[in-house]
């Protein structure tokens, strides 16, 4: 017994609350001075007339959320950040299952291939950002490029992909996929593997053919998986400002503007950090049923 | 029902290795319960593969009903398959599990409730149709498999050691009700095993498989009496037959004929054997040990007794078998001979 209990007394010891609060505190330091932090100065400056280069700084009530909601640039923002990342993660979830069915096969060179896949979201983003500007440069475009010399268009007349609103939207609307899809690959790749053999092989002996399997066993056994690689993305799109910023600053005329774009315009460059911490509250409530979500999956996942 | 029919049926996974099955010429008959028993890595599982179509055969050929199905898709075989692990859709209810292979082979809608419920009925699962395979224990997801699988009436039902996963009670059990469930819809069961208890209990015939050779194909007895090569006679009872080599032959008997002299009616072959170990099982008891003499002289030798009691350990005993029960196998390749008379000393 007293040995028992002398064991007992020096695990406790080792728990101390002392240790344990030592342990978290650099975690609660980061979150304290990274988010909370930033997060609080947004309120407040939302309901102020802060400004770059000016230290008076007054209440003004909803004042700046009136005069943003009246904006056609902050119109335009909130729909192009929807547009954007409601239409990549649709662009992302089928190329990345179709990647994904055709990296599961065995065939030589799959390591190099997987490799290949993943770069775009080892390298920095702003360096994929600033290759896919060249890419789709109005006088450089090696797409162009292309096009011109299969004769679909006339020299110097190719469309130019960031300067139409249009073409502008979708080429933002490639690069956010192209940066999106190899993590979602790796996740659902993931997902498919460790779902077993004999499961696809009952489908195929119970007279089932490919779509069949997909849609109504693999997909379905996959949603877990899938919500998670939906979730990240959703978030990841949402909140990046990068990719608009460096392809097309938000022009031309806030065709290509989200949400993030716009406040970093209005807030750092137009020095109206009123408004600009106005519109990026816009993100918080839909960011928080995202964060919900995710919440409820991971929750989900370790109760199985 | 159909019969299914394997000619020169060869698997070779790795080219230059050793094939995991090699020309396994085989036929099951009318509504046949056939058991591919053999250890682990015989080649049983890949021959069932095979026969179902999720494994493409080197060579050789495969007919179900007469008909060569090498280039036709699993789904077009009209065989039904049962999975070591069940392999039930996790994400569906027990009554989408079963409607599944309904629904694929594109059966109509209006038939699918009355086709469930008649095969959940047969099962006993009628309860549990609204159930997630999670929510089933052991036998019941084994009931749903089955269930699955027969739903579409199909012509021929490979079974994949559908009893592995269950506890040694319910195996039992679960054993007596595929019997059952065999006998009642009579159609053409391809089982595989390596547990030979299971073989020989449900088996009309026993397909005896190593290293992707088929070693014999005959009913429980004719195996287990009349082994073919010294595999099958070691492979089938427990403990296995005694081997003996005798100069040019090697002679096996059964541990159950091995017995103490006064048991021993008629002609028969005696040793004395020194007692080195007993087993007491129950009904039975496992006397091991070493003939004292002669060419058996140093060789371990099992015998299965009805009662030890007046056996002691250490005790050097009359034991015999009877002539009529030694089986005779050649000392090269290992195939059974017709008897012999060779000398034991």
């Amino acid at each position: 017994m007293a040995i028992a209990r002398a064991r007992i007394k020096s695990v406790g010891a080792a728990q101390s609350p002392l240790l344990g609060a030592a342990m978290f505190t650099p975690a609660v330091l980061y979150i304290l001075l990274l988010v909370a932090g930033p997060f609080s100065l947004a309120f407040l400056y939302a309901f102020s007339d802060a400004r770059i280069g000016n230290t008076e700084m007054h209440y003004v009530g909803l004042e700046n959320f009136r005069s943003i909601l009246k904006s056609p640039s902050f119109r335009m923002a909130i729909r192009n950040s929807f547009i954007f990342t409601i239409c990549s993660q649709i662009v992302v979830i089928v190329g990345a299952n179709i990647l994904a069915i055709a990296l599961e096969k065995t065939f030589r060179g799959r390591g190099f291939i997987r490799f290949l896949i993943l770069l775009p979201w080892v390298a920095p983003i702003a360096l994929g950002a600033i290759g896919w500007k060249w890419i789709l440069d109005s006088i450089y475009s090696v797409i162009s490029w292309v096009l011109v010399a299969l004769h679909f268009y006339k020299p110097f007349n190719a469309p130019m992909w960031l300067g139409e609103p249009h073409l502008a939207i979708a080429s933002v609307l490639l690069v956010h996929s192209w940066r999106l899809m190899p993590f979602s690959t790796v996740l659902l790749l993931a997902g498919r593997t460790a779902i077993p053999k004999d499961i696809p092989e009952a489908a195929a002996v119970d007279g089932a053919g490919f779509w069949r399997t997909q849609f109504q066993i693999i997909i379905p056994m996959m949603r877990p998986i899938l919500s998670v690689a939906v979730l990240f993305g959703l978030i990841f799109t949402f909140t990046d400002m990068t990719v608009v910023y460096i392809l097309t600053a938000g022009g031309p005329f806030d065709s290509t503007q989200t949400l993030p774009s716009l406040a970093f315009a209005m807030g750092i460059q137009g020095s109206d950090l009123a408004a600009g911490a106005a519109i990026s509250l816009f993100l918080v409530p839909l960011l928080i049923i995202i964060a919900y979500f995710m919440l409820r999956v991971a929750h989900r996942a370790e109760v199985n | 029902m159909a019969v299914v029919e394997t000619r020169s049926l060869t698997k070779v996974f790795k080219e230059g290795e050793l094939g995991a099955v090699n020309s396994v010429n085989l036929e099951t008959r009318e509504g046949e319960f056939l058991v591919f028993l053999g250890p682990s890595g015989s080649g049983k599982t890949t021959l069932l593969r095979m026969i179902a179509g999720l494994e493409t055969p080197t060579s050789g050929e495969i007919l179900i009903g007469g008909r060569v199905v090498n280039d036709l898709s699993p789904r077009d075989r009209r065989i039904a398959m049962v999975f070591q692990s069940y392999a039930l859709y996790p994400h569906l209810s027990v009554y989408k599990n079963i409607a599944f292979p309904l629904k694929a082979q594109k059966v109509k809608k209006d038939l699918h409730k009355q086709k469930v419920e008649w095969a959940a009925s047969l099962l006993g699962i009628g309860a549990l149709l609204d159930r997630k395979p999670r929510e089933l224990s052991g036998g019941e997801r084994q009931r749903v498999a089955l269930a699955r699988a027969i739903v579409r009436e199909p012509a021929v039902f490979l079974l994949d050691e559908p009893l592995s996963n269950l506890d040694a009670k319910l195996r039992a059990s679960a054993r007596e009700e595929l019997e059952r469930f065999h006998r009642r819809v009579g159609t053409t069961t391809i089982y595989v095993t390596h547990d030979q208890v299971e073989a020989m209990a449900m088996g009309d015939r026993v397909l005896v498989l190593n290293k992707g050779v088929v070693h014999q194909l005959g009913t429980p007895t004719e195996v287990y009496d009349n082994p073919a090569d010294t595999f099958v006679a070691t492979f089938l009872g427990s403990p296995p037959m005694n081997l003996a080599e005798l100069s040019d032959v090697i002679v096996g008997f059964r541990p159950e004929h091995f017995r103490p002299v006064s048991s021993v009616n008629g002609e028969a072959v005696a040793f004395r054997f020194k007692v080195e170990n007993i087993e007491y099982l129950g009904s039975e008891w496992i006397v091991s040990g070493t003939p004292a003499s002669g060419k058996l002289g140093g060789q371990k030798v099992f015998s299965r007794l009805n009662s030890a009691q007046d056996l002691s350990l250490g005790g050097t005993y009359d034991f015999a078998v009877p002539q009529c029960e030694l089986k005779f196998f050649d000392r090269s390749t290992e195939k059974r001979v017709e008897p012999k008379v060779v000398s034991w000393q």
